[in-house]
């Protein structure tokens, strides 16, 4: 559904980058072994940038939570109102979660715990892609 | 007049660590006298409903009910914000009126949408003997720890605390970049999914919580319902003062959404007032016109990074349930810790409620009336009046009385001094406890009648 676009700055120019190449990449910090979303300047478990870099994951999640938003004060969303919000476990980053509109997923039809896979949406402001997350085909996609 | 001394940093009162002990103070500092602005839904442009105006009267009134003069006060507590997101439209001027009425400080909105504590001794030419100055963050919660702690180190002997909310017309965070079709900065990992605000966060939650421990939403019900009665019974509130109208469990049920499982109801009603508090020594206290309660210990959760006074931070896009409720674990362990007591000691709780919702998740971390993870919708379906042994909320919380973040902290010091009037709970009350705001970032309370 139609989103306010992002406009990608210092510190998350490099996830939105990815994001326009259909990729998703999330900060690791190589020393910790630890991913950390959203970005940070530095590591939040060390406090050092030096080991950070962007890793790619393959993008397989499942549904931790949801919301069904009435009211959101956020213009762009809300001719789609309600709509579902929920939020996703990143499966190759323990601890890492992300928030979805579940595309294809009617509101308040959220399965708890169901299979995820990305996939990419463009946002009409600027073209800029963002991650989006849809319940997964498990055949197909483990 | 006295040279005051700021500081502009509250972060060294705050006891968030772990293992702390006893706190060194137990039983040694005491809140004596309150005081209350009326309540508003919105400022009308008044210079003397103005929210420095209101400010300035709870502050009064709070010297005044201890029965002090204001000469013997020598510290002074604040929170500088006055709202959490009702900002003064770009380009409107202050009113005249108010700009008569007042004598100005540093910034052009100090009086109107914030506070300074140049502003309030500027207009409080009373307070001839005020030394010491803290500005704290956020919340009462932490303006009221701050204070204590000062008065308990001696920075302090005699010192006013006042946290203020204005309410201007529109709707919270709708227009600016909220109407754009770009957004920037941090937030636009979360915000472009939801909006801003935590409630979004909050309903996912507690949608986990349903999820996770087979509950469902309608057991919510006692509580807000409970929440309004006892808001009702509170005068200094907004739904006493302004709608007095009782609340059923079908109003609650068929109130409507706003992120689903949150309602309408689940949500406090901005409002503008201001609540005031006065904190003093065990010693000090025995002279003064109310009965002392006196503060067993405090703590909480957060970071503190020299000046830098934060909450702790969660892995991912939000915080949680699993996260929220280790969190209040923690804060829980910290504050039992500090004051000496356990869960069983705790007669009644007046934990924070801005979002009915996430109350659940503070008075299980405290294991109010023997609950477990899990537990508190249970509890919620039994009798949890003021008339009852477990009383939760007895203040109503900001769900009964508006959002100010303070009413709990009114309501404690009431209960145990026995003058709550119709709020007065059938218990004999010795020890409760009160605080907020949410999981990630804290300070509790706990109160006493006898300091022992």
């Amino acid at each position: 559904m139609p989103k306010q676009s992002p406009v990608p700055d210092k510190l998350d120019q490099a996830f939105y980058a990815a994001a326009n190449e259909e990729r998703l990449v999330i900060q690791h910090c190589a020393g910790c072994n630890r991913y950390q979303y959203p970005p940070e300047p530095a590591c939040y478990e060390c406090d050092s940038s030096d080991q950070l870099s962007w890793r790619q994951v393959e993008g397989h999640g499942t549904i931790y939570s949801y919301a069904v938003v009435y009211d959101t004060p956020v213009a762009s969303l809300q001719p789609d109102e309600p709509f579902n919000v929920a939020v996703i476990n990143l499966d190759e980053c323990p601890g890492i979660t992300m928030l979805s509109h579940l595309p294809g997923t009617p509101s308040g039809k959220v399965p708890i715990g169901a299979p995820v896979r990305v996939v990419f949406e463009v946002t009409p402001a600027t073209g800029q892609k963002v991650p989006e997350w849809q319940i997964a085909d498990t055949d197909s996609c483990r | 007049m006295t040279v005051s001394t700021v500081h502009p940093s509250a972060a060294a009162m705050f006891r968030t660590a772990e293992g702390l002990g006893l706190w060194p103070y137990r039983g040694q500092v005491a809140a004596v006298g309150i005081g209350h602005s009326p309540t508003m839904r919105r400022w009308d442009g008044r210079p003397e409903t103005s929210i420095g105006a209101w400010s300035i009267m709870a502050i009064r009134n709070a010297i005044d009910d201890a029965g002090v003069p204001p000469d013997q006060v020598d510290g002074l507590a604040l929170v500088a914000p006055t709202s959490s997101a009702s900002p003064w439209p770009a380009d409107a001027p202050v009113p005249d009126g108010f700009l008569a009425m007042f004598a100005a400080g540093s910034h052009p909105l100090d009086g109107v949408a914030r506070l300074s504590p140049e502003w309030l001794l500027k207009n409080m030419p009373e307070l001839t003997n005020v030394k010491f100055v803290l500005i704290a963050p956020q919340c009462m919660s932490m303006a009221l720890a701050a204070a204590i702690e000062a008065v308990g180190r001696g920075l302090t002997s005699t010192c006013v605390v006042v946290r203020s909310w204005h309410n201007f017309a529109g709707r919270y965070r709708h227009g600016g970049e909220n109407a754009e079709p770009t957004v920037s900065g941090p937030a636009k990992h979360y915000n472009l999914w939801t909006g801003p605000g935590g409630l979004y966060r909050t309903a996912m939650q507690f949608q986990r919580y349903l999820h996770k421990y087979g509950k469902t939403k309608d057991m919510m019900a006692p509580f807000v319902v409970n929440s309004r009665r006892n808001g009702l019974l509170f005068p200094e509130g907004y739904w006493a003062q302004h709608r007095p109208t009782p609340l059923t469990t079908e109003d609650y049920l068929s109130s409507r959404w706003i992120a689903e499982p949150a309602n309408l109801l689940d949500n406090d009603l901005p409002i503008h007032a201001a609540g005031a508090y006065l904190v003093t020594t065990a010693e000090r206290a025995k002279d003064m016109r109310q009965k002392p309660v006196y503060v067993l210990g405090h703590a909480g959760a957060g970071v503190v990074n020299g000046t830098k006074y934060s909450g702790l931070k969660w892995r991912g896009v939000i915080e949680t349930l699993e996260e929220a409720e280790d969190f209040a674990a923690a804060t829980a362990r910290k504050v039992y810790e500090s004051a000496g007591v356990t869960a069983a000691d705790i007669q009644f709780e007046n934990c924070y409620d801005g979002f009915s919702l996430f109350h659940v998740f503070h008075i299980e971390g405290f294991g109010f009336a023997g609950i477990k993870r899990g537990e508190a919708l249970d509890l919620f379906q039994t009798d949890i009046s003021i008339e009852g042994p477990n009383p939760v909320s007895p203040s109503g919380g900001n769900i009964g009385s508006g959002r100010t973040r303070f009413w709990m902290f009114t309501d404690s010091i009431q209960q145990i001094q026995g003058r709550a009037g119709a709020r007065q709970m059938a218990i004999d009350v010795q020890v409760g406890l009160s605080g907020g705001f949410l999981p990630f970032w804290s300070n509790f309370i706990v109160w006493s009648k006898t300091g022992q």
